[in-house]
């Protein structure tokens, strides 16, 4: 089995048995129409749905790789979004409303990436100063309303379809795509994971953490833009109170979720976007299965810690420890396999 | 939590030249939503038709800045307050203040867990009311036609959301024909709402076993006429949508014949709150303690273009 697929099998495994868990309760899950030359269906609307949080994943992983984090992004989404619909509102086109965007993401990005590596100020403190004030300027923009817009063309990227899927889909599996070109065909990975390991020493071997710091909060900004502007096109109106809210912990959660360590180091893209997939799948399946609303957030909270203690990589130690050990018990049966903790 | 960088408590005068002009005070809970900035934006109106002066004061969403602001009303020694509460606990000892410094307070919108000796009044919509309206919609709509509803309801344990509920519930409860097949929370949200219809129009075989959409709010519903006309159905039509609040985006989307009824909750507290306050100064009439505001039906045939244009500037 190649590495790479090694790495992200816990998470398919889970992302599975969650899906065999939802057909369990609406046996429809599965079922993919295709009508009016778009595909139709729960799983579709799962990866359409889960576009911003495995958007937010990606920028996630890579500052989580660095040991930072980054609890701004729910808020950029609310901010960038903000900006798209009030440059369409100003009449300034679809192109100059992306590209504004995008900008607001990098800016903010690149804000929160200075505090962190030129200030010093710790990761969850620099990023929680955008998530705090944040909403109040998405506010000031849209002047606290719903600035609804009317433009296809921006629309088309939050429900529009191309070749059958949704276009949102498509932004999250080439910013995916991408982000693991950029990171693992290029040595920026490495460095990435040295600087998350330990900066100094990575500073004293030649690396330039300062860049690679402000970079990866940059690209988490970016990644939010996104989101932002899939939101955002979504409902055809720019919402500073609600775009976003709360997701910056569904993209932690999703990266936790992709077995990438909060303390930094070694990271899989791939197994965090999964991860995000994971958590919408859960979601979708709660809204299908028709329980009352006041079940859904212990439903999903059960969910994840069964799943995060599955996960554990102690509790794989202590299963094996103990298997040994029963079979020690059991006679005619060598047991010479010494109790091994496989930390990841 | 939602707002905390937002304009600073900011007092504003809109002048008279009555030399005897009112003053009120205005503790406004801050801009938590569109129709609280139109219940502002009227307020001022209406503080400005009377030749009232008007001091409005942004709380942001915290307690302690309502009792900073009430305090300094009181301090100022204004004739009246006016005060849209962020919580319904904590409020006995300012109110009591108030009460010595012999100023009446209305209450907007929101009510109080306090004595209500302590208050004037309190101007608010009946939310069980605003949900027997939509309700009632429905039933004289669809009449003994087979009908199941799909109902999005506001943010888990709201007491809006309860009271709506209970209120569409009291309405159909004698119409075995009406029942209500799928009900989910989409948080009062726009993308909330549109969310959750999704999965009901996936789980309702393509929303071919909808007939009618509850919405508690208008925002949900906005978004839900979105996923339903991207399942390829015709919302108004196919599915008919009632909703509560009565916001622009609604009406326009009720002047597109995407939309069939909304239940207004009335932005305009400040209008009854001003009437009562000028009969007290007037004569000393004392006013009920609870004053419901109207919630008043609208459906494609009233005007739903022209109410469209006359709130689209109101802030929401």
């Amino acid at each position: 089995m190649p590495a790479a697929v090694k790495r992200i099998l816990p998470q398919l495994i889970t992302l599975l048995g969650v899906m065999v868990l939802v057909s369990l309760v609406f046996p429809d899950f599965l079922s993919i129409d295709y009508s009016d030359g778009r595909l139709v269906g729960p799983v579709i609307d799962v990866l359409k749905r889960g576009a911003p949080v495995a958007l937010l994943a990606v920028g996630m992983t890579l500052v989580v790789a660095t040991g930072g984090i980054d609890l701004s992004v729910g808020t950029l989404m609310a901010i960038t979004g903000a900006v798209a619909a009030a440059a369409i509102v100003a009449g300034h086109g679809l192109v100059l409303a992306i590209v504004l965007a995008l900008a607001a993401g990098l800016c903010a990005g690149g804000f929160s990436g200075f505090l962190v590596a030129v200030v010093g100020i710790q990761p969850i403190v620099a990023t929680l100063i955008l998530m705090i004030s944040g909403r109040g300027i998405a506010q000031l923009i849209t002047e606290g309303r719903i600035l609804t817009f009317n433009m296809p063309g921006f629309a088309f990227l939050g429900s529009g379809t191309l070749l059958g899927v949704p276009v949102p889909v498509w932004i999250w599996l080439a910013v995916t795509a991408l982000a693991i070109v950029i990171v693992r065909r290029t040595a920026l990975g490495l460095l990435i994971e040295s600087v998350g390991i330990n900066r100094r020493a990575s500073a004293l071997a030649g690396v330039n953490a300062r860049v690679i710091l402000i970079a990866v909060y940059m690209a988490s900004g970016l990644c939010a833009a996104l989101a932002g502007i899939i939101t955002t096109a979504d409902i055809r109106g720019a919402d500073a109170n609600n775009a976003g809210l709360w997701l910056e912990l569904d993209a932690i959660l999703a990266t936790v979720l992709g077995g990438n360590s909060l303390r930094g180091g070694r990271f899989s893209i791939s197994a965090a976007v999964i991860g995000a997939l994971i958590i919408q799948t859960i979601n979708t399946g709660i809204l299908l299965a028709g329980f009352p609303s006041e079940y859904n957030l212990v439903i999903k909270a059960v969910l994840v810690i069964l799943i995060l203690v599955v996960q554990s990589p102690s509790l794989a130690g202590d299963l094996k420890r103990l298997g040994s050990q029963l079979s020690r018990r059991a006679p005619r049966r060598s047991a010479k396999a010494a109790p091994q903790r496989s930390d990841r | 939590m939602k707002k905390l960088l937002a304009i600073s408590v900011a007092v504003m005068g809109f002048g008279t030249t009555a030399a005897v002009a009112e003053t009120v005070g205005f503790s406004q809970i801050g801009s938590e939503s569109g129709w609280r900035a139109a219940e502002t934006t009227i307020t001022r109106q209406q503080a400005e038709k009377r030749g009232i002066d008007l001091r409005f004061s942004d709380a942001q969403q915290r307690q302690e800045n309502q009792i900073a602001a009430l305090r300094s009303f009181v301090a100022q020694g204004v004739d009246a307050i006016l005060l849209a509460p962020v919580v319904s606990t904590g409020w006995d000892n300012i109110l009591m203040e108030a009460r010595d410094a012999e100023i009446p307070v209305v209450l907007l919108d929101r009510r109080i867990d306090a004595p209500d000796d302590l208050y004037m009044t309190a101007v608010g919509a009946d939310s069980v009311h605003e949900g027997e309206v939509a309700g009632g919609w429905l039933v004289d709509e669809v009449g003994d036609r087979q009908c199941n509803v799909v109902e999005l309801q506001g943010t888990t344990g709201s007491s809006v959301a309860i009271e709506r509920k209970q209120g569409f519930e009291n309405a159909i409860a004698d119409h075995p024909n009406i029942s209500i097949i799928r009900s989910q929370t989409g948080d009062f949200t726009r993308s909330g709402g549109k969310e959750v219809m999704e999965s009901f129009l996936q789980a309702e075989n393509g929303g071919r076993n909808i007939c009618a959409l509850f919405s508690h709010n208008d925002d949900m519903a906005v978004g839900a006429i979105q996923a339903i006309k991207e399942a390829g159905l015709n919302p108004g039509e196919d599915i008919l949508t009632v909703s509560i609040d009565g916001v622009p985006d609604y009406f326009r989307a009720m002047a597109n014949g995407d939309a069939n009824a909304t239940v207004e909750l009335t932005p305009n507290m400040a209008g009854p709150a001003f009437d009562a306050l000028q009969a007290w100064w007037q004569d000393g009439t004392l006013p009920p303690k609870f004053i419901q505001t109207p919630s008043t039906l609208y459906t494609q045939a009233d005007d739903p273009e022209g109410e469209y244009q006359r709130r689209k500037d109101l802030g929401y």
